[in-house]
């Protein structure tokens, strides 16, 4: 029969709109603005839209979601911030569209380099978010944060950040990459015991 | 070889023959018509420029041709001096060769005698030089190859953009005047819409006009342009404009270090990023050999990545080819929907939805995270299967898509192999050639699935092609994630900068678009010295004519949907 098809195509568009409404009533109150709604709505069993009310509510981002990189520091018995960098350059070696910079500090006397970059700086209009510079890293120094909300009013002006822009402390990744923080720590300690013992 | 001017290629690391250029076009119709080659899969130029003076610097084209019953490949390369280079176009024998050479005539500046419509294809005319010439260099050179010595130890940061200002940072040939130079008046595209319009009407001379569709233009998925000759409501003749997107990612990539291109590869088909990946590890190890051979877990984890993006991109060409019929975005968000679930696994995995970077020499970046394993057989198993069935039974049938599908832009299977279409335009055809089967690469061999057919070659069995594929690659994607093994993802401890032997290596893979092939030279040094991507938008854009001639307007949106192509791969 002709308009049959059109007919099954109109059932499927009418299944999907009463599916909405009945996922609605069924989570009554609780589809959106809350955690569980968002996950049942990106979940298999979800019927009916998926729209996400951006800015209001935000979809969780994955641990391995990766956006600009930021620099860690720790925070030695005195207070000081210790940076983990070593301005090894591995990173600026790596990073393919060449948007790190690193001013490696000396030592006024020897003119031997020491550990600490005295600027680092990266162009995160350049970034393209690819993450080698965290996978490279030897010193587990730098790593890629979650934090995607970088609009700005003047780009010229705020789109290249250097290390203070850049450092976040080792407790706000723990906090973002729980997981990848646990590893780092395990490598780190396990290279401090091999110093230890030479 | 029966052929006396045939000589095989002696250099280390090569395969395949040299040809004079005077005897090319013989031995390509004896190996097309004798010898079942009739698929020629890439051509592409390589300049071998060398300081050295005891060595001759010389351009050299290279021919992929394949047989479309399977198999592996037959090169053939032809060397010719740096002045003047001439070499006869193979249009004539293979129609596919037409954008190629073009393209090799726009970047590398080889001339293929004989091309009927010779002239730039992704630069523009006020281009000054040919781009991938190992001798020319942009208005802001920076360095050779990266990495580039101001970044560190001493990295005084400056933008790039200030030291190269807009206004300064062109050069133009020779006499061109950017302000007095008006597009419409751009004299070959015109000239050869008229040529291809005579052979169309002989008899009688009516009233024909141009109109470009485009660049700006709803149905064209970016910024594409058709300029097109009608009699009325129907098509003439029709040229393809593209480029409008181009950033010379060849010449990118051979400045690059070879882990450098992975990223950048992300950014060719855009929605299938995990193919490109794909691609490119593949033609690379080729070149490292055996001590980079992936462990198993890495091999499935490839294929399941691969077969996942070919999933979500069928879904989002289904929906927009929707789109172009008309049906304005419900069937594409609904097939968008899925799609979505998919992005959320690539996030979780390779840590972004689009631009995943997943894939290494040797295996893959990362290991799958904690429970996404039973979420990704959720997909597989439940949820995929009834969308999918749910997309067939909503369009389908229906009447209207089948009318305005059926009989529309019919491609013969003659024409095109001829034309070198690949993937799901070519087996629409009624041939079918899958890489997967035809020429196995990883771990393909081990899945039983079906090369999906279709014999109209019109819309409605392009459209219908890619719902057989999604379900040929649940198959595929139920047996990966049941036998996953446990193990290793990487062979190697991932250098960040990896030693490639000289020699060369054309690696391929069956994207969702067709055959995406990486051709890549290497001389030993940290950078390819040649890296050419075989882009399947791009070449199935060559049968975009042929397609569209005799049918309507509004016929030509629904062609060029059914193509399925991605600007950011077409330009490059
Ligand atoms: S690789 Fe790590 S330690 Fe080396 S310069 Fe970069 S951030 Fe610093
Ligand atoms: S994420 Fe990639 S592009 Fe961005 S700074 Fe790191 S290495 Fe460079």
């Amino acid at each position: 029969m002709y308009g049959l098809g059109i007919l099954k195509g109109m059932w499927v568009t009418l299944t999907h709109f009463v599916d909405t409404f009945v996922d609605d009533l069924r989570w009554l109150g609780r589809r959106y603005y809350t955690p569980e709604g968002i996950a049942h709505r990106s979940s298999k069993d979800s019927r009916g839209i998926f729209t996400v009310q951006y800015p209001e509510e935000k979809l969780p981002v994955p641990e391995e979601f990766r956006y600009i990189p930021f620099l860690i520091y720790d925070i030695d018995e005195n207070g000081e911030h210790q940076d983990r960098c070593t301005s090894c350059g591995i990173c600026a070696k790596v990073c393919p569209p060449q948007c790190i910079w690193i001013v490696r500090t000396e030592d006024p006397e020897t003119k031997r380099p020491v550990p600490e970059p005295v600027e680092f700086f990266i162009d995160i209009d350049i970034c393209m978010n690819c993450g080698y510079c965290s996978e490279y890293c030897p010193f587990q120094a730098i790593r890629m944060d979650h934090d995607y909300e970088l609009s700005s009013f003047d780009r010229h002006a705020e789109h290249i950040f250097n290390k203070e822009r850049l450092s976040k402390p080792a407790a706000y990744y723990n906090e973002i990459r729980p997981v990848n923080f646990a590893i780092d720590e395990a490598e780190r300690a396990e290279k401090a015991a091999k110093k230890a013992g030479n | 070889m029966r052929f006396s001017a045939l000589k095989r290629d002696e250099r280390a690391g090569y395969e395949g023959h040299i040809v004079p250029a005077s005897s090319l076009l013989e031995v390509a119709k004896a190996l097309r018509d004798e010898d079942g080659f009739d698929l020629l899969s890439s051509v592409t130029a390589v300049d071998y420029l060398t300081d050295n003076e005891e060595e001759e610097s010389f351009f050299e084209v290279v021919y992929h041709l394949y047989k479309s019953t399977g198999g592996g490949a037959e090169v053939l390369r032809v060397q010719v001096p740096r002045e003047n280079p001439v070499v006869p176009s193979l249009v004539e024998l293979y129609p596919g060769a037409d954008f190629q050479e073009r393209e090799a005539w726009d970047l590398m500046g080889i001339k293929f005698e004989g091309h009927p419509d010779l002239r730039r294809i992704l630069m523009w005319e006020g281009f000054a030089g040919h781009p991938l010439r190992k001798d020319w260099k942009e208005v802001y050179f920076e360095e050779e190859a990266k990495p580039f010595g101001n970044r560190w130890p001493g990295g005084q940061v400056y933008r790039v953009e200030d030291q190269n200002p807009y206004g300064k940072n062109n050069q133009y040939p020779d006499g061109f005047d950017p302000e007095s130079w008006v597009e419409t008046e751009d004299p070959l595209l015109y000239e050869n819409l008229e040529k291809a319009a005579r052979e169309y009407t002989e008899d009688i001379d009516t009233e024909q006009v141009v109109v470009n569709l485009g660049p700006q233009h709803p149905s064209t998925h970016g910024v594409f342009r058709m300029a097109v000759r009608l009699d009325g409501e129907t098509i003439v003749a029709l040229k393809p404009v593209m480029g409008y997107l181009h950033r010379n990612h060849e010449k990118i990539g051979e400045r690059n270090t070879y882990i450098m291109n992975m990223p950048f590869t992300d950014r060719l088909d855009y929605l299938a990023s995990m193919s490109n990946n794909f691609g490119y590890a593949l033609a690379v190890e080729k070149l490292m050999g055996d001590k980079v051979a992936p462990p198993e877990r890495a091999e499935y984890l490839r294929v399941i990545m691969a077969e996942l993006t070919r999933i979500s991109n069928h879904l989002w060409a289904i929906g927009f080819l929707l789109n172009d019929l008309g049906a304005f975005f419900t069937p594409a968000l609904y097939a968008i929907e899925e799609r979505e679930l998919i992005l959320d696994i690539f996030e979780a995995t390779a840590g972004s939805r689009m631009m995943c970077n997943y894939f290494r020499f040797g295996g893959v970046a990362r290991d799958l995270p904690a429970g996404i394993l039973p979420r990704m057989k959720d997909l597989v198993n439940e949820r995929l299967p009834r969308k999918i069935d749910e997309l067939d039974l909503y369009l389908s049938e229906n009447e209207l898509v089948r009318s305005r599908g059926e009989g529309v832009g019919i491609i013969t299977p003659e024409d095109a192999i001829a034309f070198s279409a690949t993937g799901p335009v070519l087996r629409a055809s009624g041939v079918p050639y899958d890489i997967r089967r035809a020429d196995p690469y990883s771990i393909y061999d081990r899945f039983k699935f079906d090369v999906a057919v279709r014999y109209h070659g019109d819309v409605y069995d392009r459209y219908m092609i890619r719902v057989d594929e999604m379900r040929q690659s649940l198959r595929i994607l139920k047996q990966a994630l049941k036998d996953l093994p446990e193990g290793e993802i990487l062979t190697g401890h991932n250098p960040y900068q990896v030693r490639v032997p000289a020699g060369e290596a054309y690696g391929r893979v069956e994207g969702p678009k067709g055959e995406l092939g990486y051709y890549i030279v290497s001389n030993g040094k940290p950078s390819p010295w040649r890296y050419h991507v075989r882009a399947p938008s791009f070449i199935n854009l060559t049968i975009l004519e042929k397609m569209c001639v005799g049918q309507k307007v509004a016929d030509v949106v629904v062609n060029l949907g059914s193509i399925d192509i991605v600007l950011g791969e077409v330009d490059r």
